[in-house]
């Protein structure tokens, strides 16, 4: 079980919830869970979500492992120039 | 990926040094290629019809009078590029974008192409496609967007991300939202409070070189593309996705490149160029004018920003709040959101509350510019903090210095940082010589602080050992800024031999694994990542052929110093093996030597800069002259610290233009006033100083070498710096940039 905090607008989709629990090893069984849990998080994960662990962003790498005392923060996935 | 990316401290040789760019002579003697220096037999000239209307439905387009013309080989218009898109919004955007549907939403929107055997029949045909449009009433401002009476550009938008749901649409697409706390609760804590709103005007990236592709279809479904672009790969992708070609089919080689900042990261003219192509059966060049690239490429957004920040009198932030207004073109971008999740992140702030608004206006689709949306951001809120500083009494890099974020503090866009480099840059600041530098009359200093994230992402890259034992490597990500040195440097480093012994080059599409382009400052981060990896494949293939060799077991074959050596005392007698000597030895033992790596550079590791600026300014002309620029900003590791000082400079530059000149005027009729260089004026020479630079090496832990991206963060903090500099100087609050002569004026005038 890790906690996971979710931005403002994807905490929206998510029944207003800011904060939650999710029995997800990595970053793939994140999105899964989240997936079934709240079908409106999915044009989110479609969209792109990067994954902060401990303030580090991980954007791709679904295999990445959740530490389970690790701040595990979702962002929106953004453009650089 | 079994490479671990973790940082090692290790002992540098060529890492750090300065050798000679490897493009110089190709470059400085004319001999480098770029987009518009490609050319192939019986290539057509390509030109764009453009919308001279801001808004307007498209009802219907004759182009039989230029299809009869004498030498023209095919025109295109929406039709001929159908919609594939399949429901991908943002693909939609680019499609419509590339070429007018049933309205043009801009001045300088492109409504049809033609292709002919010359330059003057393509414009004569131009002239011949006969259109008839319906002109709709138009908005540009981004505040006049937003108001319920303002020209719809959608009816099909409706304002994402609030509840409930608008029962209108309106030009208001998307809202966003971050921060923690409560700052209501924080601001009736605060002695004092500062709360304005600033302004920031459309800005092009300003890239010398325009776009330019050749595009050549052949008839069996395969294509090549040469085009100047920040990502070939990605233009791959994209192109194909447009036209319903194989990704496999179509070869994308990119070109040198004058410069993205970017602006290359999107396609514009390439699927015009393509289907052009496709139709008339030949090559077909598409080189834009500068006056296309104002029109139709690039700019940034136009920007409306609230800015709200209580103190309490010892100086502690209690609570900050921003409610920023982005234009995005006619499509909804994420350039709100952006300047949302950075406008407080240098700062360890309790209670903090961000809002953004995308507003859809008849202007050019925004795109990326350097750590796009950021600056102006930056500029609205280092302008407050600044003028709060003032207020309570304290001195504006002390006052940033106690509110400082550093580990451990929550972000204002969401996570917990780890280990950051915002702190190391202000306290360098403060104790700089710049800073007790003395003023004279009509002069002002100002300093801001500036953020951005940096990313990876997937990156390929071929380790190649030739037959003397010298070395090439193939990189996908496009060298923007001085990339193929780096990785040049990165690769002798690893694998222990000179630098000179070294090539890179960058790859076309066919030839190497997908890669990202090169924007989010991950060129060398990323592919300096990738070329460890490769490097040290390559040395164990080395150390398996050195055995082989000496006829003795690997394992007791180490890399040292550019050689294999036989360790332990019974293989004392074995001389070291240098690579050319394993390289000459490779046909024997194995065939060809090759390291390669495909992998997710994670770990960017977010960046943080602080700037100061002396500024004088003519208070009866509102002239200004910048006297003075400091850049200390961290970089992980600066591979080849000459490139690492360019990209600080060059983004100082960029926006010390972006601060006191460039903008987008537009006319009443929605037309763009000044699409050229003389009445844009972008900074030359003459109008700025040496920038000075200071390099701070904090090493990021999450790469071998500690390398974090350097390319965009030094845009950030010069728009607020300059504008503290000239309110300092004037004694005005400037909060409207450009701050062009007459706006300083005015701004005197007013107070």
């Amino acid at each position: 079980m890790v906690e996971v905090r979710l931005w403002g607008s994807l905490a929206a989709a998510a029944g207003g919830e800011e904060m939650l629990e999710i029995e997800a090893e990595t970053i793939r069984e994140l999105f899964a869970r989240l997936e079934e849990r709240y079908p409106a998080l999915k044009r989110f994960i479609d969209a792109g979500i990067a994954v902060s662990i401990d303030g580090v962003i991980y954007r791709d790498t679904w295999s990445k492992e959740l530490p389970r005392d690790a701040e595990i923060f979702l962002l929106p996935r953004i453009a650089g120039g | 990926m079994d490479f671990d990316p973790s940082y090692t401290a290790q002992q540098f040789k060529s890492v750090g040094t300065r050798p000679l760019r490897p493009d110089g002579v190709d470059k400085v003697t004319g001999r480098a290629r770029y987009g518009a220096d490609f050319n192939m037999p019986g290539q057509l000239v390509g030109r764009v019809l453009r919308s001279p209307h801001a808004h307007a439905i498209i009802r219907k387009i004759d182009t039989s009078k230029a299809e009869a013309l004498k030498g023209v080989k095919a025109v295109v218009t929406a039709a001929d590029l159908p919609d594939l898109t399949d429901g991908d919004a943002d693909l939609y955007a680019i499609l419509s974008n590339c070429m007018a549907r049933d309205k043009a939403f801009y001045d300088g929107h492109a409504v049809a192409a033609v292709a002919a055997i010359d330059a003057r029949t393509a414009r004569r045909a131009l002239k011949l496609i006969e259109i008839d449009y319906e002109v709709l009433p138009h908005v540009t401002d981004v505040d006049e967007a937003m108001k319920d009476s303002a020209p719809l550009l959608h009816e099909s938008v409706f304002t994402d991300g609030v509840d409930p749901a608008p029962a209108k649409p309106s030009n208001v697409a998307r809202r966003s939202q971050y921060g923690h706390g409560d700052v209501d609760a924080g601001f009736a804590d605060a002695d004092m409070v500062v709360e304005r709103t600033y302004r920031t005007e459309q800005t092009h990236q300003g890239y010398i070189e325009p776009h330019a592709c050749v595009a050549s279809v052949n008839n069996d479904g395969t294509g090549e593309l040469w085009v100047c672009t920040q990502g070939h790969f990605v233009y791959r992708q994209w192109c194909a996705d447009l036209l319903g070609m194989d990704v496999s089919k179509l070869r994308v080689t990119s070109s040198e490149i004058g410069g993205g900042f970017g602006g290359k990261t999107h396609v514009w003219a390439e699927p015009v160029a393509l289907a052009l192509s496709r139709k008339a059966g030949r090559p077909v060049k598409l080189v834009m004018s500068r006056d296309e690239v104002f029109r139709a490429s690039g700019p940034t957004s136009a920007t409306s920003i609230d800015v709200k920040i209580g103190a309490k009198k010892d100086g502690t932030i209690t609570a900050a709040s921003a409610t920023l207004r982005y234009t995005c073109g006619p499509w909804v971008g994420m350039w709100a959101e952006l300047g949302a999740m950075t406008a407080f992140a240098p700062y360890d702030l309790k209670n903090v509350r961000t809002v953004g608004y995308e507003v859809l206006v008849n202007r050019p689709k925004v795109s990326a510019y350097r750590a796009p949306s950021a600056p102006m951001a930056a500029f609205a809120v280092e302008s407050a903090v600044d003028e709060l500083a003032r207020k309570i009494g304290m001195d504006p890099v002390d006052f940033r210095i106690a509110n400082v974020a550093k580990e451990g503090t929550r972000a204002s866009y969401g996570p917990v940082y780890g280990p950051i480099g915002i702190g190391p840059t202000l306290e360098a600041v403060k104790e700089h010589p710049h800073m007790k530098a003395p003023l004279g009359k009509n002069q002002g200093r100002g300093m801001a602080c500036g953020f951005w994230f940096n990313f990876g992402g997937q990156t390929c890259t071929d380790l190649n050992i030739g037959a003397d034992g010298t070395v090439t490597i193939a990189v996908g990500t496009v060298d923007v800024g001085g990339s193929r040195a780096s990785l040049s440097m990165v690769a002798a480093e690893e694998l222990g031999i000179p630098y000179e012994q070294v090539k890179a080059i960058v790859a076309d599409t066919s030839s190497l694994g997908y890669n990202d382009m090169t924007d989010g400052s991950r060129g060398t981060f990323s592919s300096s990542m990738a070329t460890i990896s490769a490097a040290r494949n390559a040395i164990r293939i080395m150390r398996a052929r050195a055995a082989q060799m000496w006829g003795i077991p690997v394992e007791d074959v180490v890399w040292e110093e550019g050689h294999a050596k036989a360790a332990g005392a019974k293989h004392g007698n074995l001389p070291p093996l240098s690579v050319r000597e394993i390289a000459a030895a490779a046909g024997n033992t194995g065939g060809p030597i090759a390291g390669h790596s495909e992998l997710v550079a994670d770990g960017a590791g977010v960046s943080f800069a602080t700037h100061i600026c002396d500024i004088e300014v003519d208070p009866e002309t509102g002239q200004t002259r910048v006297l003075r620029y400091t850049v200390v900003q961290d970089a992980g590791k600066a591979v080849h610290p000459t490139y690492v000082e360019g990209q600080y400079q060059g983004g100082a530059a960029q926006g010390i233009g972006w601060a006191l000149n460039e903008e987008y005027i537009y006319g009443k009729d929605g037309r763009l006033q000044n699409p050229g260089f003389l009445d844009y004026r972008i900074p030359v020479c003459s109008d700025l100083p040496m920038i000075d630079t200071q390099i701070l090496e904090i090493p990021n832990p999450n790469h071998p070498y500690g390398i974090r991206g350097v390319g965009e963060t030094s845009i950030v903090p010069p728009l607020a710096a300059i504008a503290n500099a000239v309110s300092n100087a004037v004694g005005v609050r400037m909060t409207h940039i450009p701050m062009s002569p007459p706006r300083i004026l005015a701004a005197l005038e007013a107070e």
